[in-house]
């Protein structure tokens, strides 16, 4: 009789770079996703022993309790300017900085344009939600007109508050910057290419050739207050209008390396 | 080695630099400015780094990342300056990671003046960032201590993982004075970091540096932790100065530039027979309380002279414990007072004493 083998293969398993607990992100929220991706991402490139990340305040703020990399803890926006003394310490290391819109747009503002100005060799994960996540939904600088918050409550009126903010845009005229991009996490084949987008920032940072910046388009769906489902149509329909995806600034480096890594 | 002719803030930089230091973070502010100024050619002269930062919130942040990562670290401001790192102190003392900062005051509140003045005792001293915490902060009163004492600074900073601020005015900054610098010493080798340090979990565990403790029970435990680190402090690091304290019957308490204005009252009183003598504590915190407690068991009265409205007095009377009167005289503004002018309150002081026996 023959013998018949079972064969189980592995089609999905935590990265390595992944603490092998649960979060505490609401369910539906991308912050999860976008952890993911980032690990998936730095186990890839095998740089798990050599990378420190920087969490920011806001609903990340315990990421070093998910990932197995050594962490730092930064107070509310700084983390850029923490980021740049831990690289200047650190040179041969990966350095990255993990940071909401009201850390990096709004009360982080000068810290991360100067650290991209200054060319600091870190990589930066952007997560523009468009609202405040940790602090029961306030308006965030990246808050789309109209849109209302517990801080907006008859909606964004840009006459009074502004306007929604675009980082990548700025951040792409800094001379010091290398890699500028926005993406989306509200579908599998944007998913996709944000992880594509996280790699690169990493090898900018191997490469030495100044800031990467990736911002990523996210849900908050308890603080829209719809499902989450809902959340992703919304991202789509509503955010990618004001904040549209691409490539803002890419070195030439980059480019003359092609898709190879 | 011998005595050169130096100005406070370069004699503090190249100290620091003598210590080891491997980065300094700063901003330009008058009276602190040559510091920096000194950094910046002599930190990559010899392969460390210098950055000027976009602001002093940057710069007390870049200092907290490089701490993190376990090499020596610095920043040095003055007043408005340091007002904009007390954020950034209150995390570094949350997350116990070694930093020196040297505070050259100038004329306050607001933009004030850039003067030399005393008043950030009470923003220094006690905490000055949210939270319970506090550092070591060591006042010097010569340029030759500015030397000594931010040289000493990175080894106590390391010794008990805490926040060293020596607190100058800006009189110390700019003067010039002969002094003796120490002798270089090699930065940390990186094998040789601290075992916390942040440098990529390679043949070890990943670890991280916070300062956020949600729940209330773990909060209190590391404010406990803080607490016995500050015990260890209080037992180990007073350091003070005395002047003819033996038989005083009138001690001056006067730190940083006042003391050494006191000094000279103290020697003119001398020639004019009245018995008086001077205690200048050299660190604020850990305050010299002991040493006040037992001379206020000696002598009839105290004077305390600051150049500020009254910060230190109010620790004076604290040890004192009512035991005798404490007077102050105090010049604001970026004043510095002149040694007549405490002599003629020592001489108040003594006739209000007479008075009542
Ligand atoms: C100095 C300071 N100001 C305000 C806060 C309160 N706070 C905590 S998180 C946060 C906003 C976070 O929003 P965002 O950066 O968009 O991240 P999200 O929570 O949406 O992921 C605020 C205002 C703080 N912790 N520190
Ligand atoms: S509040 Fe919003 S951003 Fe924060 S975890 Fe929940 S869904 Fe995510």
């Amino acid at each position: 009789m023959e013998k018949t083998e079972m064969i189980e293969s592995l089609i999905y398993t935590k990265p390595r770079s992944l603490q092998p607990i649960g979060t505490h992100y609401c369910p539906g929220c991308t912050h999860g996703i976008a952890h993911r991706l980032v690990a998936e991402v730095i186990d890839e490139m095998g740089i798990r022993e050599q990378t420190i990340g920087v969490a920011p305040v806001g609903c990340a703020v315990f990421i070093y309790n998910y990932f197995d990399v050594d962490f730092a803890e930064a107070s509310h926006g700084r983390a850029p300017a923490m980021a740049t003394g831990i690289k200047r310490a650190n040179p041969d290391k990966f350095v990255f900085t993990y940071q909401g819109d009201g850390d990096l747009a709004s009360i982080g503002a000068a810290e991360i344009l100067h650290a991209a100005n200054r060319g600091e060799k870190i990589s930066v994960i952007f997560i523009n939600n468009g609202i405040y996540g940790m602090t029961g939904g306030q308006m965030a600088p990246t808050t789309i007109e109209g849109w209302k918050t517990t801080s907006s409550p008859m909606g964004r009126n840009v006459e009074l508050h502004g306007y929604p903010i675009r980082m990548s845009e700025i951040l792409a005229q800094i001379e010091g910057s290398a890699y500028i991009v926005r993406r989306s996490l509200h579908n599998v084949a944007n998913i996709r290419r944000a992880k594509k987008a996280i790699r690169t920032a990493f090898e900018v940072q191997r490469m030495g050739l100044g800031l990467a910046m990736v911002e990523l388009l996210s849900s908050c769906p308890t603080n829209w207050k719809i499902s989450p489902d809902e959340a992703l149509k919304v991202i789509e329909e509503k955010m990618l209008p004001v904040y549209p995806l691409g490539d803002f600034k890419v070195d030439p480096a980059i480019q003359k390396h092609g898709k190879g890594w | 080695m011998k005595k050169e002719l130096l100005k406070g803030n370069v004699a503090f930089a190249e100290a620091a630099i003598r210590a080891g230091c491997e980065a300094y973070f700063g901003y330009p502010i008058t009276p602190q400015t040559e510091a920096l100024e000194h950094m910046s050619k002599r930190m990559p002269e010899l392969g460390r780094t210098f950055i000027q930062a976009e602001s002093e919130v940057a710069a007390i942040n870049m200092v907290y990342g490089a701490a993190c990562a376990g090499i020596q670290t610095m920043t040095s401001s003055s007043s408005p300056g340091v007002s904009l790192m007390m954020e950034g102190l209150s995390y570094i003392a949350g997350s116990e990671v070694p930093v020196v900062i040297v505070d050259i005051m100038r004329g306050g509140p607001g933009l004030g003046n850039i003067a030399p003045a005393q008043g950030d005792y009470n923003q220094m001293v006690k905490g000055g960032g949210h939270g319970d915490y506090r550092i070591i902060v060591l006042a010097p009163a010569t340029i030759q201590e500015l030397i000594d004492l931010t040289y000493e600074a990175f080894g106590l900073a390391d010794k008990y993982r805490t926040i060293v601020a020596v607190l100058a005015d800006g009189s110390l900054g700019q003067m010039m004075e002969p002094a003796v610098l120490p002798e270089m010493r090699p930065v940390r080798p990186v094998d040789k970091r601290p075992a916390w340090a942040l440098t990529g979990a390679k043949g070890r565990d990943s670890h991280f540096i916070t300062s956020i403790y949600l729940e209330p029970l773990d909060e209190e435990k590391f404010n406990q932790k803080l607490l016995e680190t500050e015990a260890k402090i209080e037992a180990n690091e007073v350091r003070y100065k005395e002047l003819l304290l033996d038989d005083a019957e009138i001690a001056i308490v006067a730190f940083g530039t006042a003391g050494r204005v006191a000094q000279t009252a103290v020697k003119i009183a001398r020639e004019n027979g009245i018995k008086v003598g001077l205690l200048r504590p050299i660190s604020l915190y850990p305050f010299p309380t002991d040493r006040i407690r037992r001379l206020a068991d000696q002598v009839d009265g105290m004077l305390v002279t600051e150049m500020n409205s009254g910060q230190m007095v109010e620790d004076v009377r604290l040890a004192v414990e009512g035991r005798l009167p404490v007077s102050f005289y105090g010049r604001m503004g970026g004043v510095i007072p002149m040694p007549e002018e405490i002599l003629d309150e020592v001489r108040k002081l003594k006739a209000s004493i007479t008075e009542k026996v």
